[in-house]
């Protein structure tokens, strides 16, 4: 199989294991008990911080594990509104294609009588700064926006829009969730003040995750109970979980550059190929993209169709398709870019894995090719737009 | 587990009676692009007997399957019985479909019920 889900879910590293079973084997002492066993394990954890800290320019004191991205994107959120809120502040800046983690808590602090506003995107898939700022006012508490997005992997102007916040005051919050361990993130040159993480999406264990909260920003808890994690997050740590999350994370930002010249040139060729396909686009902006994503939308056919005829042939991919998600509604990522649904039901999301190889890069093409126009010899719609009736839209 | 059963992925895998006809003379279209399913049947009706039926889908994996199905179901069968198809059936004869994928046998057998529509319209 080629695993080219990347973005979904990542295999454990080799080293990541190695650290939890030993762990979970030697280690499994309460970090909160005081005999020397249980201190072990409270050591671990505070390595694991530090580890993890080191990795994206931060202070150990300025991080708390969580169970994963969502955790620390609704922590993150919450703590900000309850922050703005004493100060009469009750404005949120965000935008159209984060992720629901985000998009569905804002709806929450929307319930509560926050304004929220959510920016465009535009074609390219990326957000403008000076729209930022402009959207900024006296009552905004708040700006949350992704670093890298789950679906089409273009990247923000962070370090630009965190400069804009600082210059009004105003906190800002990144869902780092598909940025930390493939492109470079440092918060402090980055100007945040909250990141999001989540240990699955770098080669660690799915539950594990953590949140960036810069000195001197109080956080909200989510879960009450016991003094752990500075008293802001309640629940015994899980300690194998987080150290494997930190070993994966060093060994990650380690490997950066290797990762981004290795990944680079195979996305590229897969792009071009894939960019053969008559009335097929690219969606995102090219040049500002992960290293491992690739997204494309096909006129005439459907992506769940599309998916399962990859799987047939070994390749294990993800669309934006409404089949996929469930809903009657095509990705929320598509639509904010500006695909109308006809054709954001037809989208191909692959993300690669450090394992590709040229030759998968090839038959990933020669594959996406044959399901396509297999699929598109027996669909009404590409019927009708060759034989005239209608337009073509991509 | 799988998302589908063994039929539905046989019947996505290799759709019976995938095409066009180009003698029909009964065609019903139903769905649209923007939900994402679309379903186009051909039917070649003689003496009030199903002679041919063919269909062509854009759609997922049980949109393509019901739409097989469905053929597999009406053809060589009386006009009659034809009329009678419902989505029940053809989601039975797949053994099954998951909840939110039955609107996929419900356009199967509104392509049957357009496609017959049409047929009787050009008497
Ligand atoms: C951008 C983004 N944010 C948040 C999450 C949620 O992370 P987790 O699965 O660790 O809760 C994901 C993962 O799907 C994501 O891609």
């Amino acid at each position: 199989m080629i695993y080219a889900d990347n973005a979904a879910t990542t295999k454990m590293s080799e080293a990541a294991v190695n650290t939890m079973v030993s762990l979970i084997g030697d280690t499994y002492g309460n970090p909160s008990s005081l005999y020397a066993f249980g201190q072990k394990a409270k050591e671990a954890l505070e390595k694991a911080r530090e580890e993890v800290a080191e990795a994206i320019g931060a202070n150990p004191r300025e991080i708390l594990f969580t169970s994963g991205g969502s955790e620390a994107d609704n922590q993150a959120l919450i703590s900000a509104a309850k922050l703005g809120e004493k100060k009469g502040k009750k404005h949120i800046i965000s935008t159209a294609f984060e992720h629901h983690a985000i998009l569905h808590t804002l709806k929450k602090l929307e319930e509560e009588g926050f304004e929220v506003t959510l920016l465009p995107v535009h074609e390219n898939g990326i957000v403008r700064p000076e729209e930022v700022e402009a959207a900024i006012k006296e009552d905004t508490a708040l700006v949350t926006v992704m670093y890298a997005n789950n679906e089409i992997g273009t990247i923000q102007p962070i370090r630009e829009i965190g400069a804009i916040c600082r210059k009004h005051g105003v906190l800002f919050h990144t869902d780092a969730v598909q940025a930390v361990g493939h492109i470079k993130v440092n918060v402090e040159e980055d100007n945040i003040d909250l990141l999001s993480a989540s240990g699955h999406k770098f080669h660690g264990p799915k539950g594990t995750g953590f949140l960036y909260a810069k000195k001197g920003i109080k956080l909200t808890n989510l879960i009450e109970g016991g003094a752990q994690e500075r008293g802001k997050r309640a629940g015994t740590e899980n300690v194998p979980g987080i150290a494997a999350m930190a070993t994966a994370l060093k060994e990650s930002v380690e490997n950066l550059d290797a990762y981004a010249a290795k990944l680079t040139p195979i996305r590229d060729k897969i792009i071009a190929g894939l960019k053969e396909i008559p009335h097929s686009a690219i969606n995102g902006d090219e040049e500002s993209r992960v290293p491992s994503n690739i997204n494309f939308c096909f006129e005439g056919i459907e992506g769940e169709s599309l998916l399962l005829l990859l799987d047939d042939k070994g390749i294990a991919a993800s669309s934006g398709s409404a089949c996929t998600s469930g809903s009657l509604d095509p990705s929320h990522v598509l639509l904010a870019i500006g695909r109308v649904h006809d054709v954001a039901h037809g989208s191909l999301r692959l993300s690669l894995g450090e394992d590709i190889t040229d030759e998968d890069a090839d038959y990933i093409i020669k594959s996406v090719k044959d399901v396509v126009e297999y699929l598109r010899g027996f669909s009404p719609v590409w019927r009708d737009l060759v034989a005239g009736k209608g337009n073509f839209i991509l | 587990m799988a998302l589908y059963s063994e039929k539905v992925m046989d019947h996505f895998r290799n759709p019976r009676n995938v095409g066009v006809l180009e003698n029909a003379n009964g065609i019903g279209e139903v769905g649209n692009a923007k939900c994402g399913d679309i379903m186009k049947m051909y039917l070649k009706i003689e003496n009030d007997i199903i002679e041919d039926v063919k269909f062509e889908t854009f759609g997922c994996g049980s949109a393509i399957a019901s739409s097989s199905m469905a053929t597999e179901l009406i053809k060589g069968k009386p006009l009659e019985e034809a009329k009678k198809l419902t989505n029940k059936a053809v989601a039975e004869a797949l053994d099954g479909l998951p909840d939110y994928k039955m609107h996929c046998s419900v356009l199967a057998q509104e392509a049957i019920e357009a496609a017959i529509d049409d047929y009787n319209s050009r008497k």
